[in-house]
């Protein structure tokens, strides 16, 4: 992977065009998507994109300028680049639960404040939310246990409001 | 409450309140209703073309020449198909279009019904934007949006696909007079801070560069890059497809940059300390090994689509504006700093004098042969013939590229030429387009022989609705842009660019009704060419030129354009 990674919240019109332009947009012109999340605003003529990519300056620039000018897209806000935001993820981990494991996972759950929300005699699915670092540091942790199964969401992300006015 | 009409009708009642006179088409099933109001519509002339392309092609001739929204009107399936390469050569060189595809009937979309297909879906990347229809009350909106998303902006194609049902619905037919899109607001005004800031860079310039491109043409900039470029005595370079956007024979033009641009117009851009680029794209004909493009400039970038702006070269003031607006505040500015035009003229006379120097070193030229006609002869004579002023399409080939250099295109919208995507066939029917819009003017496609036979079933077409087009092919016998590559790139193994069979294009002019000349001699061009301009009717001049002629000056592809393979 080369460049910085960019999560750019996008607002474009609910139509059924839409999306599939802005995948299309980024298949066509060679740039990446890493994660891409979806879902109705409380406008429901808008839906919200959280789109995280990578590149260096000025293919963001070139990606950002192209999702402007496609018409169904509102608005592009690059967040890495204003900066002060919360980004989440949720991944579900489905890792073995070996009797010897368990007080093991529980720990780590524990730790991380992540839910088992699928207990089965042989395997636990888990659920984390928080951003990549915790995600990934849980996925790590959890390797040597054994991952079965791994679904994760992608990211979202919203700005911080200011704090002071 | 107003009388319910059907789907059908509100197209054209649409068309009607957007000023449409002429659309090209082909009927089909998907379309039968559109057709049938068609037929009692005498106000809009239909031109039923032979294949869906030429009704692309030829809508895009339209816009090109007049500066209005060309339409097309296809049924699905196939139809929608045929128009996909007139849609991408549009897209490409940002011609208003507004594309009309019949559509199976909602209920059947997607399931593989009879002459179905995914035309919006197909269409997404050369589109500026389309629609499918899916409820009659959104008709007469979507209609309003792509007329207006076609002509605003950075001008593009739109295509809207129109199912049959929609077509046979009823509503109630009201038209917005106004649209806002919140999502699609182009910014025509520069930042004013912006067009200082380039006047700054003028004031400290030696060697400044005006390059023009085709934005400065659909801007209607013209003029004011004129009074700039005259007053401030900046030398001019242009795109292909700027040329005509500043006059050709004007004595500040170095004609063509890029590939196969003039030696001193490549020379000029390499050599600058200020580039004002106006509505081009840097396209790599243009720029070469983008590394070594005006190296020593400072660039300024005009351009109404923000995403043209660093797309390929580093620019030091990006103005984001409609060209013409952003000249006309340049211009103020020029007028409120207060240097007389002689300032401006004894500050650049040595970078003259060193352009100059080039132009006298290698014009653009080539070698006579007294048994063989030189196709630039050709132009040369045609170029003079018609003082500059016809409207000429080409193909695409070597016949594009002599037709840039050695026709001096006085005006703007003069030359229809598939720039971008580079369309063979595209020079006849968007021809046909340019004459259906210009029935007044002289309208000439130069054509190659390869090319002319990609759409030459529209000498139907032409002949039927008597458009006086003149067809001139350089008949050199190859695909000669092809040949010339393998020539010098790829040691002269000529595969595949000689056509075995080439047709009779004479008798195939008097199969069509037409006039047909062949030529052969060099002595025979200038009769042969008055003779096609006096005639009324659709000619084709089949000239035989010199089958390896070559298009010099050449820019190897990736190399600087300061590295060009000269005559
Ligand atoms: C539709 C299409 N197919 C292929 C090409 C590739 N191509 C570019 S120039 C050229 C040769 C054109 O031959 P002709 O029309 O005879 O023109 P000439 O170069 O000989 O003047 C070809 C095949 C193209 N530009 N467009
Ligand atoms: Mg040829």
């Amino acid at each position: 992977m080369t460049g910085k990674k960019h999560t750019l919240s996008v607002l474009v019109e609910n139509t059924p065009g839409a999306l599939a332009r802005i995948a299309g947009l980024f298949s066509g012109r060679g740039f990446n998507i890493d994660s891409l999340c979806v879902a109705e605003t409380l406008d429901p003529t808008l839906s919200h994109l959280t789109l995280v990519t990578h590149g260096d300056e000025q293919i963001i620039e070139q990606i950002i300028k192209q999702l402007r000018r496609l018409i169904d897209v509102y608005k592009v806000v690059d967040i890495t680049e204003e900066g002060n935001y919360v980004e989440r993820e949720m991944a579900l981990i489905k890792v073995k639960a070996e009797k010897e494991y368990r007080e093991e996972i529980f720990r780590i759950c524990e730790i991380f404040r992540c839910k088992i929300v699928d207990v089965s005699p042989r395997s636990y699915v888990i659920e984390v939310t928080g951003d990549e670092d915790k995600l990934q540091a849980v996925i790590e942790l959890l390797k040597p246990i054994g991952i079965k199964e791994i679904v994760r969401t992608g990211t979202i992300a919203m700005k911080r409001e200011k704090k002071s006015t | 409450m107003a009388d319910k009409i059907s789907g059908a009708r509100m197209v054209i009642e649409a068309l009607k309140k957007e000023g449409v006179e002429v659309i090209f088409g082909y009927p089909g099933g998907a379309v039968l209703d559109i057709y049938d109001e068609l037929y009692k519509t005498p106000e809009i002339k239909h031109i039923l073309v032979r294949h869906e392309q030429g009704a692309a092609h030829a809508a895009d001739g339209y816009a090109r020449s007049t500066g209005k929204v060309g339409v097309a009107l296809v049924t699905s399936g196939p139809g929608a198909t045929n128009t996909v390469t007139g849609i991408a050569t549009a897209y490409m060189d940002s011609v208003p279009l507004v594309v009309l595809t019949g559509q199976v009937p909602t209920r059947l979309i997607g399931n593989d019904a009879f002459q179905e297909v995914d035309i919006t879906g197909i269409t997404r990347s050369i589109t500026k934007h389309n629609f499918l229809v899916k409820r009659i009350e959104d008709l007469p909106r979507i209609f309003k949006a792509a007329f207006y998303i076609a002509r605003t902006g950075r001008p593009g194609p739109v295509l809207i696909d129109i199912p049959k049902d929609i077509q046979q619905a009823k509503g109630v037919f009201e038209y917005p007079e106004k649209i806002e899109l919140r999502s699609y607001n182009p910014v025509y005004e520069p930042h004013i801070k912006q067009i200082e800031k380039t006047y700054l860079l003028l004031e400290k310039a030696e060697r400044p560069i005006l390059m023009v491109g085709g934005g400065a043409i659909s801007s209607e900039a013209s003029k004011e890059v004129k009074a700039l470029a005259e007053k401030l005595n900046l030398p001019v370079v242009m795109t292909l497809m700027g040329l005509g956007a500043f006059p050709g024979d004007h004595e500040q033009s170095l004609g063509m940059l890029g590939m196969h641009g003039t030696y001193y117009a490549n020379m000029a851009v390499a050599n600058c300390d200020l580039l004002i680029a106006v509505g081009a794209r840097f396209d790599d004909r243009v720029t070469g090994r983008v590394d070594a493009f005006a190296p020593m400039a400072k660039i300024v970038h005009i351009d109404i689509d923000p995403s043209s702006i660093q797309k390929n070269v580093k620019v030091d003031v990006p103005i984001v504006a409609d060209c013409k607006r952003a000249l006309i505040r340049l211009l103020e500015i020029v007028q409120a700093a207060g240097r007389p035009k002689k300032f401006w003229k004894e500050r650049f006379k040595d970078w003259w004098e060193q352009i100059n120097i080039w132009r006298r070193r290698y014009p653009l030229s080539y070698r006579h042969d007294e048994n063989y006609i030189k196709p630039q002869f050709v132009i040369e004579k045609l170029y003079e013939l018609t003082k500059g002023e016809a409207i000429i399409a080409t193909e695409v080939g070597q016949n594009q590229m002599w037709t840039a250099q050695f026709y001096k295109f006085k005006r703007p919208r003069s030359l229809i030429t598939s720039g971008g995507l580079g369309t063979m066939g595209f020079g006849f029917p968007a021809a046909i387009g340019a004459q259906v819009g210009n029935p007044d003017k002289l309208v000439i496609d130069i054509a190659g022989d390869g090319s002319i036979q990609m759409n030459i079933q529209e000498m139907a077409t032409a002949v039927e609705q008597n458009l006086p087009i003149k067809i001139i092919i350089l008949n050199n016998g190859y695909l000669g842009m092809v040949r010339q590559w393998q020539e010098l790139f790829y040691g002269k193994r000529y595969s595949f660019v000689k056509f075995p069979l080439i047709p009779d294009f004479v008798k195939l002019a008097e199969a069509y009704g037409a006039t047909g000349m062949r030529i052969t001699h060099p002595k025979e061009v200038e009769p042969a060419l008055k003779k096609v301009l006096k005639s009324k009717k659709l000619f084709i001049l089949d000239i035989h030129i010199a089958p390896e002629e070559g298009v010099f000056p050449m820019v190897p592809a990736g190399k600087a354009t300061t590295e060009m393979l000269l005559v």
